[in-house]
């Protein structure tokens, strides 16, 4: 029972992160209709980008501050000499461009940082662990993670449904020349859009850095799960997103972690282990197809 | 018309015999490596092809085709695997001792690919745009953590197998009849590819591309006709996975990544989407760009991302719609 509950905690966090990644994707699809597969590569940039400062400081939030502004700096740009081109494209277009990009960002990352990963510590004032319930320590960082997560999720909410900005969003979203007869700068605001998706994913990447090896790379494997995430929340919406995201979490998580025992006890066969390895990594790629079948728009379709 | 149709004759025949040649004169000029990549070139050109089939002519994004080339690969090292180890592979309802034989082993490979295809298919094919690119993604996905699974086929390590498989005839352990035997493969499926994409089924497929709600009240059902072309498509890049474990002679869990996915995607999308010959073109283009940038900058990568980017934003049509425009001779 302990250990679930520890588990359900591991599971919670990894899809909180999984959100922070998802919401700007989502948000990138939904208003711009475009397919960003370099959405992992802010990820990246967040995550070198606070190590190296932090190795250099020793300063969490110097690290935290410069990694998202990097991030969302980096999205801009390619927003701004790229991606621009491209929102009246075929989806596949996208698709090419932004498989070059990611080839640009994981060889540039390589080329400064060489191919040994980075390590960072985790942040002195969150190293400890606290007791939530009691007999059940558990890494203060890791809570860390699902609050922030939280207050994101809960950020966006109020940005989206209750600000002009957020107005303008929607409105982009559901019908676009519309909002630009309007007298909306729709180019400016589609910027804007992904800046802040970048900045989300670069903060993600951030929060992820003392957890995981910084390497060249390491935003693909993750990008992948965040398609994952958004496509079983249903496209465009942040909500769907969110939920997604919690679900890929916790499915990924409890999969890996109780699985092996559960079909160790129901055969004692030699290969248990490695087929029950395999089954809960494939756990959620197998919820996904059992979602699309049955609800092919997944759970909440925008629009 | 006719005088167009010459020109675009006279470039495939040009293209012929320079593939023809290429053996022989790296042979002469003692660079015969390049045979070697340049068989790999033709079998990631059969592989595009195949997935042109269905993405350029039908509208169905996959970024799981990897996955069939994965199939093929495995079936044909584990079938070899079987014979030198000398273990059935499987006892009921009758032994099978596993083969070497390349041309039953193409076909066991097709089967497979098309017994898979029609089982993903059916569940995919309920989906569209971006869901079918992700769903795609998913199955492929499975198939790759299904592979590392299993040890006995070496796992994440991969299986190295023991030689190629064996034609009557030819000598496939030969790099140049290998060569030629690609190539050879490679112009079949490309005369079969066009005379599918220009059949009636090619057509409604096209017709599903462009309308699919027309062509159904039309009469056809579109389903079924989508499922078939997926099964098609599959069983090619299948056969371009048995070769390609036999250039290589050596098959691991990565074939099915959606990496090599997405490679396939880009050799599609760079040649231009719905044209055969597009296909062959992004293959060699992408291919042969990554192995001249590979030689003079370990960071080729850095380079030919940009250039990719470039190619979307500048070439619409991909780099066959730039050829098309000199060939049929209007700018």
């Amino acid at each position: 029972m302990l250990l679930f509950i520890e588990q359900v905690l591991n599971g919670l966090q990894l899809g909180f992160m999984l959100f922070l990644l998802s919401a700007g994707l989502t948000l990138v699809f939904g208003v711009m209709n475009l397919i960003n597969l370099a959405h992992g590569s802010f990820y990246m940039v967040g995550a070198y980008v606070a190590a190296t400062v932090m190795q250099a400081t020793g300063s969490f939030l110097l690290a935290l501050l410069v990694g998202l502004i990097m991030a969302g700096l980096c999205g801009l740009l390619v927003e701004v000499i790229v991606l621009r081109h491209l929102y009246k494209r075929d989806h596949l277009d996208q698709v090419l461009a932004t498989f070059g990009l990611i080839l640009f960002f994981n060889e540039g990352t390589r080329m400064i940082w060489g191919r040994q990963p980075l390590f960072m510590q985790v942040p002195e004032l969150f190293s400890g662990s606290v007791e939530i319930l009691p007999g059940i320590p558990y890494p203060v960082y890791r809570l860390l993670i699902i609050v922030t997560g939280l207050l994101v999720a809960t950020g966006l909410y109020l940005l989206i449904n209750h600000t002009r900005l957020g107005m303008r969003i929607r409105a982009g979203a559901s019908n676009r020349s519309m909002i630009a007869a309007l007298g909306v700068n729709i180019r400016w605001l589609y910027s804007l859009v992904f800046a802040l998706g970048a900045l989300l994913a670069g903060f993600a990447g951030v929060m992820a850095a003392p957890l995981f090896a910084v390497e060249s790379g390491m935003g693909e494997s993750i990008l992948i799960l965040t398609f994952v995430v958004i496509v079983i929340g249903g496209i465009g919406s942040v909500k769907g997103a969110l939920l997604g995201a919690l679900l890929v979490g916790l499915v990924d998580t409890l999969g890996r972690a109780f699985l092996p025992d559960l079909l160790q006890w129901m055969s004692a066969s030699d290969n248990a282990n490695s087929i029950a390895a395999s089954l809960s990594s494939m756990g959620i790629y197998l919820l996904m197809a059992a979602i699309l079948a049955f609800k092919p728009r997944g759970l909440f379709p925008a629009g | 018309m006719i005088f167009t149709m010459n020109r675009k004759f006279i470039f495939l025949l040009i293209a012929l015999i320079v593939l023809m040649a290429l053996p022989f004169v790296a042979e002469a000029i003692g660079e015969s490596y390049v045979i070697s990549s340049m068989t790999r070139v033709l079998i990631f050109a059969m592989a595009a092809v195949s997935l042109d089939l269905i993405v350029g002519y039908g509208a169905m994004v996959s970024f799981g085709h990897a996955a069939f080339v994965g199939l093929g690969a495995y079936v044909a090292a584990i079938l070899s695997f079987h014979v030198n180890e000398a273990i059935p592979v499987f006892n009921f309802p009758f032994s099978y001792d596993g083969s070497n034989n390349l041309l039953l082993i193409l076909l066991v490979a097709m089967l497979v690919a098309a017994l898979v295809a029609a089982v993903t298919g059916l569940i995919s094919l309920r989906t569209h745009g971006i869901h079918f690119i992700m769903i795609t993604l998913a199955f492929a996905q499975m198939l790759y953590y299904l592979f590392i699974s299993l040890d006995t086929y070496g796992g994440e390590d991969g299986l190295l197998m023991q030689g190629r498989n064996q034609l009557p005839v030819i000598d496939t352990s030969d790099d140049r009849s290998f060569y030629f035997l690609c190539l050879f493969i490679l112009a079949v499926y490309i005369v079969l590819a066009l005379r599918l994409v220009n059949s009636q089924f090619g057509r409604v497929i096209q017709g599903c591309k462009l309308n699919e709600k027309r062509m159904q009240a039309l009469g056809f059902n579109t389903y079924w006709y989508r499922l078939t072309a997926y099964i098609i498509a599959a069983t090619g890049a299948a056969v371009a996975g048995v070769l390609l474990a036999n250039k290589t002679e050596y098959v691991d869990p990565g074939l099915f990544s959606w990496h090599l996915s997405g490679e396939l995607l880009v050799m599609v999308i760079l040649g231009g989407l719905g044209s055969i010959y597009g296909a062959v073109i992004g293959a060699i283009v992408y291919l042969l760009l990554e192995q001249i940038l590979s030689a003079y900058t370990e960071h080729w990568m850095f380079y030919l991302g940009p250039i990719l980017i470039f190619v979307v934003i500048f070439a619409r049509n991909g780099l066959y719609g730039l050829l098309q425009k000199r060939l049929n001779g209007h700018a």
